[in-house]
């Protein structure tokens, strides 16, 4: 523990900076893959537990097109589209036969595909840690706001992650996709005995978490080291994100996935072994003090 | 899950005919057979291969029955069962390294902080619903594997305990002989399994069945529900612990491994091999799971491709376990013979 740290942290601006920045980074990354997997909660009442690895084939993706390109955007975009599909067969082919089966049955299949796609990557990139490294466009000097260094690549990651809350918030509130999708996740037999398709609308949400998760995976590739297995820790976060916010709730996960960013950069400071235990803590303190998290709807 | 799905998945409970008294002397009788039968195993059989599959059969079989008193018969999905399992190796060889007490001190001292550790993140736990009783018990399992990795002076941290866990003799049992840790591995493993045998039979037992189909129909009547739960995951979490402790006599030593999620996920999954329906199939499951992991370890470096087609094998494609399979099949043949 090391309290003097994380004090003299606070009275500095520039720590304070710093530090944000670097939790808000973490956070908005963790929100980009939370948000997916509380919305293919709140639509299909499905627990997506292979969720990390949408994450990590979209850090694959954008590395290798990234490498055969050169184009950052490009990049971003193979990783985001290339797993959005991945996650539409998933569903399709898989996900979609396990619906009326009990949580046990859908948690297995989600198990037993974390096993195969961490050797699917084993097998395609190798074991060893790769890394895809910072763009061109983005190795310039850090800039400084009130002494802190900020890269700016963690500008544009930011950026990117709100806007695509943004986008998607609105989306839901606004068009009438966004409404179909919000009508299905109330009441999908309804839905479909007005004659939409809820197998597309299934497929759809699933599709549409993995490109946020790949999108979150492309962003992370230059600033986080690639290898097999990675999904899973940004998927034990990203749990904890999602229920500390609230299943189902697009504001909780961006609220809890903020929190829990902010909680690992300062708490590194602060208890640099612990760092991990103080989110665990946290979660079970939210849940103790209100069950369904802090923004989730009163018993379902 | 609403009350048409409870409805639709209910089935309508057989009294037993057979006196309980006498099911429970065929149980004794049961284990002792069985327990005669494995003793004089390596008689038959002296290969130590074949004698450290069977303690790592016990450890790992206590574990996932336990879980099945939880999964199966409770209908409370636990992620974090593993946690226990952590709990019982790390409980035990710190006791036995730091204190140097006789080894049923130390089995009963761990026993009882697993009693009062479970008591307490059972009681935050049980009364979540369905998928936040999986994710919370899989935080406390996470916060129990982190605590393990950054207490570093007394766990050893990411090394896990060290220097081998001292084994002296009691009562003219010495666990450091192989044989003797054999013998004492299915001891406890048999007594595990027929105390919980004698739970799951007792009206106790058949609380938790109505608990697990429905359990607004059970507090209706009068039951605790809460208390019910909160019974049932402590009484898990001591055999859990017990596995535990075998695997830390086993492998004289404690990791990290042992308290992390995958433990719990292994769990679940030797459930769903083996069949959650039959009281034995966790047992089948684990016999299975641990050849199956042998044996793909050795073949192929990619192990997790075959595990993870063989639970889809079973997860999609049989839709249950081995051992549920098996016995409808029984039962459709029989109905099918008398006519």
């Amino acid at each position: 523990m090391d309290l003097d740290a994380l004090a003299s942290c606070f009275a500095s601006p520039a720590c304070l900076v710093t530090q944000t920045t670097s939790g808000l980074i973490i956070g908005m990354l963790l929100f980009l893959v939370a948000v997916g997997l509380t919305l293919i909660f709140g639509v299909l009442k499905v627990v997506n537990f292979s969720h990390g690895a949408f994450y990590m084939f979209g850090a694959y993706f954008a590395m290798t097109a990234y490498q055969l390109t050169g184009s950052f955007a490009l990049a971003m975009l193979c990783g985001a589209v290339g797993t959005a599909i991945l996650g539409l067969i998933f569903e399709r082919a898989f996900m979609s036969r396990v619906y009326g089966a009990d949580v046990l049955m859908q948690l297995l299949v989600c198990y037993a595909f974390v096993l195969i796609f961490d050797d699917v990557v084993r097998m395609i990139w190798g074991p060893e840690f790769k890394s895809m490294g910072m763009p061109a466009a983005f190795q310039v000097p850090p800039l400084f706001i009130a002494g802190g260094v900020v890269p700016p690549y963690y500008l544009l990651l930011i950026g990117v992650a709100l806007a695509a809350a943004v986008v998607l918030g609105l989306g839901l509130a606004r068009t009438k996709i966004g409404k179909v999708i919000r009508a299905a996740a109330h009441n999908p037999g309804m839905v479909s005995a007005l004659g939409i398709n809820t197998g597309l609308i299934y497929g759809g949400v699933f599709a549409l978490g993995g490109l946020l998760a790949g999108l979150a995976g492309a962003l992370a590739a230059p600033v986080r080291s690639l290898t097999p297995g990675m999904g899973f820790s940004v998927l034990i976060e990203s749990f904890i994100v999602t229920v500390i916010g609230g299943m189902g709730s697009i504001l909780g996960a961006l609220i809890g996935a903020l929190l829990i960013g902010l909680i690992r950069s300062f708490g590194s400071l602060g208890f640099p072994l612990y760092t991990e235990g103080l989110m665990y803590l946290f979660m079970v303190i939210v849940l103790v003090a209100r069950p369904t998290g802090l923004f989730g709807k009163e018993a379902a | 899950m609403t009350e048409l799905q409870a409805g639709e998945g209910a089935q309508v409970l057989k009294v037993p005919r057979i006196d309980a008294r006498a099911q429970r002397y065929r149980d004794v009788l049961i284990a002792l057979v069985a327990f005669i039968v494995l003793a004089l195993l390596p008689m038959v059989f002296g290969s130590k291969q074949l004698l450290d599959f069977v303690v790592r059969c016990a450890a790992y079989g206590l574990f996932a029955t336990s879980l099945n008193l939880l999964v199966g018969y409770t209908g409370m999905i636990s992620f974090g069962h593993g946690m226990f399992f952590g709990l019982g190796a790390y409980g035990f060889g710190l006791m036995m390294q730091k204190t140097g007490v006789p080894i049923p001190v130390a089995f009963a001292a761990t026993l009882a902080i697993t009693f009062l550790v479970a008591a307490v993140i059972g009681a935050i736990c049980v009364r979540l619903k369905e998928i936040y009783f999986a994710f919370v018990t899989l935080a406390f399992q996470m916060l129990i594997h982190s605590t393990i990795l950054s207490w570093q002076s007394l766990t050893g941290g990411d090394q896990g305990l060290r220097g081998g866990i001292p084994r002296p003799p009691f009562l003219g049992i010495d666990l450091s002989r192989p044989m003797h840790l054999y013998i004492a591995s299915c001891a406890l493993l048999v007594i595990g399994l027929l105390l919980m045998r004698q739970i799951a039979q007792s009206p106790f037992g058949y609380t938790l069945r109505m608990i697990r189909d429905n359990p607004t129909r059970a507090s209706f009547i009068g039951i605790d529900v809460w208390r019910a739960k909160l019974v049932i995951f402590v009484l898990a979490a001591l055999f859990a612990s017990t596995g535990g402790m075998i695997m830390a006599l086993f492998v004289s030593g404690a990791y990290p491994e042992f308290a992390y999620w995958t433990i719990s996920g292994e769990g679940i999954f030797i459930n769903m091999l083996g069949g959650v329906t039959t009281f034995l199939g966790p047992m089948v499951g684990t016999a299975l799971l641990l050849l199956l992991n042998d044996t793909v370890t050795r073949l192929t470096e990619y192990h997790g491709i075959v595990l993870g087609i063989v639970i889809l094998f079973f997860a999609i494609g049989l839709r249950k376990g081995l051992m549920d399979f098996i016995v409808e099949w029984f039962v459709q043949r029989r109905e099918g013979a008398n006519g």
